[in-house]
């Protein structure tokens, strides 16, 4: 479905992404896991056409979408949720949804989608006339997955979902998560830090040092991997 | 006190602060989406005042009645006017959008010498005397010892503007994706919003008010040249400035403060001083809100 092939990105003159290769299968759980400034976050970027690969290729259902403008990308059915959540702090929460909805052309099915996510998260249905920043962190991580869900993605990005939030939350988060990966078959590029949780949801995982792709294998191989262990999961 | 003079210059301070309010808009919107000063955008209002000129010139020379002048001149002024925002946008910032802010405001002040130049050259640097297009009704003739009938129509206009700019931001998709793209460009993006045509509308939304507002204003002062913009560019930057930078509202409430200001002042102390007071009131609402009236003090978070 989505394949990188030796892709490089810089920010103006430093280097971010080396030579990244990996590839996305329909309906998969794949994550990504590595240090703070590995690159993770900018293979994402890079991918949605934010942060444009200057060498190599990103390929999407056959197309390559290397070179693409990000609301093209998203309109092939790419949708991130980027790291920190990026809420539009003064839309409202039903206005920060429609913002999910941009290019989709179907009244009907965006009502439907809508009331099913009101459904899934009671709570932004509560606080569906409020401003977004003033939701608290896990509120805003639902909405932030939620506004992606919206457009309907056949690849959804997740960028750090459990960053500063409780370990309950986080266990809910995750749920939704391979809820989301099941019943709609969502395929899904989980990028975590956290890597003990990333591993035992995801079929496959790569792992990423300083731009550069240094193992991949299934999930519970690397959760079982010592080098892993030793550097990752605190083992 | 006479009340009736203190209601005249109200009145007159309302539709003073309209045509700032109507130029101030165009400063903030674009504000609030690139944070950047548009200094040429008071040469945007003299070229829809000139538009006006030219067109309601010759359509009366053609023998139009007055009321299709008005219409005809002001739809050409805001069709012209917008096409120079767009074009100003894509010429002299858009290939700046990731370059230091400051390089985009220099090319903003570079934009509005260009177009004043421009004007001069292309027509004259004396005064040109500018038809009173709005004729006084005389239904309204008892109570236009308070306000006159072009005022009132300039009243009117600005009003309807704003609602319907209110109505565009608020509840159509577009106006959704504007204020999107202003709060988080790059997250707008990765919703499919294509950020450089929110930015181009933004321009030709605020060159559209700002024409509307140099024909108004022009035919109620009768008389226009080429520098015009500079002076109502600058009040209406402080106005935008005093209301809070890049708020909708804060613009328009900005507008009508500095309006009554200058209008009371001149009024009960001395018509010299009037750029004075207005200059004054900024720098005294600077002092204890620095953000403006409605602005929002940016506090980032880490």
């Amino acid at each position: 479905m989505l394949k990188l092939r030796n892709v490089q990105s810089y920010y103006g003159n430093i280097q971010a992404l080396k030579d990244i290769s990996l590839d996305v299968r329909e309906g998969e759980i794949i994550t990504l896991i590595g240090a703070n400034g590995a690159g993770k976050s900018t293979t994402l970027m890079t991918l949605c056409g934010v942060v444009p690969a200057r060498q190599g290729q990103v390929i999407f259902e056959g197309q390559d979408i290397t070179a693409m403008a990000p609301e093209k990308i998203v309109a092939l059915g790419i949708s991130q949720v980027p790291e920190g959540r990026r809420i539009f702090p003064y839309l409202t929460v039903t206005e920060n949804l429609d913002m999910g909805t941009f290019l989709r052309k179907d009244p009907k099915g965006i009502k439907q989608d809508m009331d099913h996510i009101f459904e899934l998260f009671p709570i932004l249905a509560e606080r569906r006339n409020q401003p977004g920043g003033t939701l608290s962190g896990g509120e805003q991580q639902m909405l932030a997955i939620s506004r992606a869900l919206m457009s309907k993605p056949k690849l959804l990005l997740l960028d750090e979902p459990s960053l500063g939030l409780a370990p309950i939350i986080i266990a809910r988060i995750f749920d939704i998560i391979k809820r989301i990966n099941k019943e709609s078959n969502t395929t899904i590029l989980l990028v975590e830090q956290n890597a003990n949780l990333a591993l035992k949801v995801a079929d496959r995982g790569y792992v990423m040092e300083t731009g550069s792709i240094t193992m991949t294998d299934t999930g519970q191989n690397l959760l079982a991997n010592e080098d892993v262990k030793k550097a990752y999961l605190g083992i | 006190m006479d009340f009736d003079y203190f209601t005249q210059l109200f009145l007159g301070g309302l539709t003073r602060g309209s045509i700032y309010a109507l130029i101030a808009l165009g400063y903030t919107m674009v504000y609030g989406i690139i944070q950047l000063i548009n200094f040429a955008h008071g040469e945007i209002y003299m070229i829809g005042a000139f538009t006006g000129l030219i067109v309601s010139s010759v359509l009366t020379m053609m023998g139009m009645p007055a009321l299709g002048v008005v219409v005809m001149a002001a739809m050409a002024a805001v069709i012209y006017s917008s096409a120079y925002g767009y074009t100003m946008e894509k010429i002299a910032y858009k290939p700046l959008r990731n370059a230091p802010r400051l390089s985009a405001l220099i090319s903003a002040i570079g934009m509005s010498l260009f177009l004043q130049n421009y004007v001069l050259l292309a027509q004259t640097s004396d005064f040109l005397p500018f038809p009173s297009l709005i004729p006084d009704f005389e239904f309204w003739e008892p109570y236009a010892h308070m306000i006159t009938s072009p005022e009132l129509v300039i009243l009117i206009t600005t009003f309807v503007v704003m609602v319907l700019l209110t109505v565009l931001i608020k509840f159509t998709k577009i106006g959704k994706a504007m204020r999107a793209t202003s709060q988080d460009q790059v997250m707008a993006a990765l919703l499919g919003i294509n950020v450089d045509r929110i930015i181009s509308f933004t321009f030709v939304v605020g060159s559209a008010t700002a024409a509307i507002g140099g024909i108004l204003i022009a035919s109620h002062i009768g008389q226009i040249n080429f520098y015009m913009g500079f002076i109502a560019g600058i009040k209406a930057f402080v106005a935008a400035v005093l209301g809070g930078i890049g708020s909708i509202p804060g613009a328009v409430l900005g507008s009508f403060v500095l309006g009554w200001t200058e209008s009371f002042f001149t009024g009960y102390i001395s018509s010299d001083y009037e750029d004075v007071f207005a200059f004054i009131i900024l720098v005294v609402i600077l002092i204890f809100r620095p953000a403006g009236i409605l602005g929002k003090s940016e506090t980032q978070k880490v």
